[in-house]
C-alpha cells in the first residue's frame, strides 16, 4: 500500500540531511510504526508520503500512486494528521468536519459510521470554537477530520506526542479499531512503549532506518544478554555497575538498571555479579534476565552507532 | 534525606476561574535537594499549580513559599531564585549558543563578570566550545535540551521547575538529561519535574499524582507502589487517572 524506494531529503541547500536513503512498505491493512525522537526524520517522510514535500532523490508509491507524477490523485485517498494542530481555530467543532467532507466531496453522513466511536466522544461540544478545545479534544477532532472522505491510507504524525499515559492508551485502541476496518495506518511516535502496539515498526535515527521488523520480531534479534539489576542504593548502583566490566553497557531503567552483556559474561553472571555487589556493600540484590523491550533495543542500536 | 528543609511549601493552595476549579486545596512540601515528580493527565491542574508555585499567576486561595518568598507579595524575588525550562520554550533558535547563555544569564540576573566566566565554564562543560558560535536551532534536539537545562541554573537557583523537559527525546539523550538532573540536585538545587514518561517517576525521589484538580497520591515510588498495589508507577498512574471526570 505505501513502498519507499531509497528516498532522500535535505534541507538548507543540500547541508541537512533529513531523510538518508529510507526505504521500506507498508502492506494493505498493516499498523506500521516510524518509531524514533523528534529530528528523526519522521516529519519529512509523512510529508512526502502525502505529496507536501518532493523527495530530492528515491521514489514512492502510496495506494499505487507515484508521490511525484501522481500526487493528485494521492491527496484524495489519503487522510493526513499532522503534528502540530491544523485545523480552522475559529471553526466549530461540526463546521470543521463538515467543511472536511465537503473538500472531499464527500459527507459527514457517508461515512460516519467509521468516525462516530470517536466523534461521539466530542459531539456533546459540537458548537464549540476548535481554537478553544482541550488537548485530546483536539487530537480527537483532527483524527474524525483526516477519516471522513474515508481514506486508503491513515497518516498520524505524532498523535500521542504530550499526551499522559492513559489519554494514550485510549487513542491507540481507536487506532486499533480503525484497522479493523481495514484502513491501513502509518504512525510515529517518539514513545518506545507504543512500539509493541504496531503490526510492523521501523526504528529512526537521523534519518536513518535502524531496523525493521515486528516488535517480537525487533527484541529477538537483540544480540546479546539483558539482565535487570536492583539493589538498595540505586544511585550508588548507577557509578558501581560500570565498574563491574569494562565492556558491559548500563543504563537507568525505572526502578532498575538494566546491563547488557555485549556477549561478555557466562550463564553465572548472576551469581557473580551478586557477589560483586555485596562485595561492594550493597544489600537487597537482584539480579536477574530479561526480554529487552523496543527501548533496550533502541538504545543498543544508538551505542553501537556510536562506537 | 537527612535535611528536611522545605523549599517548597504549598497550603490549600487554589485557583479559580469563574466556576472552574482549576487546582483545588493543593497541599504539599518539596525539600531542599529532592526531585520531586508533578504528575497528573492532560487537564489535571499541573500547568496552573506551576504557574503559581513561579510567581506568574495570584492563588484564588491558600498559602505557599517558595525558597521562602510569599506567592502572593514577593512574586518578584519567587523569579529570582528559580529557573524554569519546558520542552515547549527553551532557548532562542535564531540567537547563538554564547548569545543564549548571555540572555538567559543576563535576565536572570548575573551580571557581565560572571556571565563570561559562567558561559566560559558551561561551553566546556558540554563539549559545546566548536559550536558556541552557532545558532542554536541547528543544534540536535538533545543537545539543545541538555543546553537550555544548564542556562535555566546557571544563576544557581534554588529551584529549577522543568515542565516536561524531555519530551520527543531520544533514550540514551534522555539518560543523560537525567544524569544532570541528578548533579543539579546534589548540587543543593531542588528540582521540580513534569513527565509524561512513567520510568522517569522512578527516578524521583518524591512523586505527587493530580486528578481533576487535587493531589490523590504523595509519595516516594515505592510508597506510591504498595499503597496502590501495583508493581510499576505505570499501573499507578492508570488506576488513578483512570477515574478522572475532566479534561481531556
Amino acid at each position: 500500500m505505501v513502498t519507499t524506494t531509497n528516498i532522500t531529503k535535505t534541507y538548507q541547500k543540500g547541508t541537512v540531511k533529513a531523510v538518508d536513503n529510507v526505504s521500506f512498505s507498508v502492506e494493505k491493512g498493516e499498523l506500521f510504526g516510524l518509531i524514533g525522537p523528534d529530528g528523526a526524520g519522521k516529519s519529512s517522510i509523512f510529508r512526502m508520503l502525502t505529496t507536501l514535500l518532493l523527495p530530492d532523490s528515491g521514489s514512492a508509491t502510496v495506494a499505487g500512486h507515484d508521490i511525484v507524477t501522481d500526487y493528485q490523485r494521492i491527496r484524495s485517498k489519503v487522510g493526513y494528521m499532522p503534528g502540530r494542530f491544523s485545523l480552522y481555530p475559529d471553526l466549530s467543532i461540526e463546521e470543521n468536519l463538515h467543511f472536511f467532507a465537503t473538500v472531499f466531496n464527500t459527507t459527514v453522513k457517508e461515512n460516519y459510521h467509521l468516525i462516530e466511536d470517536i466523534y461521539v466522544q466530542i459531539a456533546p461540544f459540537g458548537k464549540r470554537r476548535a481554537g478553544k478545545l482541550s488537548g485530546g479534544m483536539k487530537q480527537k477532532l483532527a483524527l474524525c477530520c483526516a477519516l471522513i472522505h474515508k481514506p486508503t491510507v491513515l497518516f498520524l504524525d505524532e498523535p500521542t506526542t504530550g499526551v499522559d499515559p492513559v489519554s494514550r492508551r485510549e487513542f491507540w485502541e481507536m487506532l486499533k479499531r480503525l484497522r479493523q476496518q481495514g484502513i491501513t495506518i502509518l504512525v510515529s511516535t517518539p514513545y518506545m512503549d507504543e512500539a509493541s502496539l504496531c503490526d510492523r515498526i521501523a526504528l529512526i535515527q537521523n534519518g536513518s532506518i535502524l531496523s525493521i521488523d515486528s516488535p517480537q520480531g525487533i527484541a529477538d534479534a537483540y544480540p546479546s544478554s539483558l539482565y535487570a539489576v536492583q539493589a538498595n542504593d540505586l544511585p550508588r548502583l548507577i557509578h558501581v555497575l560500570p565498574t563491574y566490566h569494562p565492556h558491559m553497557h548500563s543504563y537507568l531503567f525505572g526502578e532498575y538498571i538494566h546491563l547488557d552483556t555485549r556477549g561478555m559474561g557466562g550463564h553465572d553472571l548472576p551469581e557473580e555479579l551478586t557477589r560483586f555487589l555485596a562485595a561492594e556493600g550493597f544489600g537487597d540484590i537482584e539480579v536477574k534476565p530479561i526480554a529487552p523491550t523496543i527501548e533496550d533495543c533502541f538504545i543498543n542500536m544508538l551505542i553501537r552507532h556510536d562506537t | 534525606m537527612t535535611h528536611r528543609e522545605p523549599v517548597i511549601s504549598a497550603e490549600k493552595l487554589t485557583k479559580r476561574f469563574g466556576d472552574f476549579i482549576a487546582t483545588n486545596e493543593i497541599t504539599f512540601e518539596v525539600y531542599k535537594g529532592e526531585i520531586f515528580g508533578f504528575l497528573g493527565a492532560n487537564g489535571a491542574g499541573k500547568t496552573t499549580a506551576m504557574r503559581m508555585l513561579c510567581g506568574l499567576s495570584i492563588p484564588s486561595s491558600g498559602r505557599a513559599t517558595i525558597a521562602g518568598f510569599d506567592i502572593y507579595r514577593q512574586t518578584e524575588q519567587i523569579k529570582r531564585h528559580i529557573g524554569y525550562m519546558s520542552q515547549k520554550f527553551s532557548l532562542y533558535e535564531d540567537l547563538t549558543v554564547l548569545e543564549n547563555i548571555r540572555f538567559f544569564g543576563g535576565i536572570y540576573g548575573l551580571d557581565n563578570h560572571q556571565l563570561k566566566s559562567k558561559s566560559e565554564v558551561l561551553i566546556e562543560r558540554l563539549g559545546l566550545q566548536a559550536e558556541r558560535k552557532k545558532l542554536v536551532g541547528e543544534l540536535p534536539l538533545g543537545w539543545k535540551q541538555k543546553l537550555a537545562f544548564s542556562v535555566s541554573i546557571l544563576h544557581e537557583p534554588r529551584i529549577v521547575f522543568l515542565d516536561e523537559p524531555t519530551g520527543g527525546v531520544d533514550p540514551v539523550t534522555r539518560r543523560q538529561f537525567w544524569a544532570m538532573i541528578y548533579e543539579a540536585a546534589e548540587s543543593g538545587i531542588t528540582v521540580f519535574v513534569t513527565t509524561h514518561y512513567m520510568d522517569e517517576a522512578e527516578y524521583c525521589n518524591r512523586i505527587s499524582i493530580m486528578v481533576d484538580g487535587r493531589i490523590n497520591a504523595l509519595g516516594t515510588p515505592g510508597e506510591l507502589k504498595r499503597q496502590f498495589n501495583e508493581p510499576s508507577m505505570d499501573g499507578v498512574f492508570y488506576q488513578l487517572a483512570r477515574g478522572a471526570k475532566r479534561g481531556d
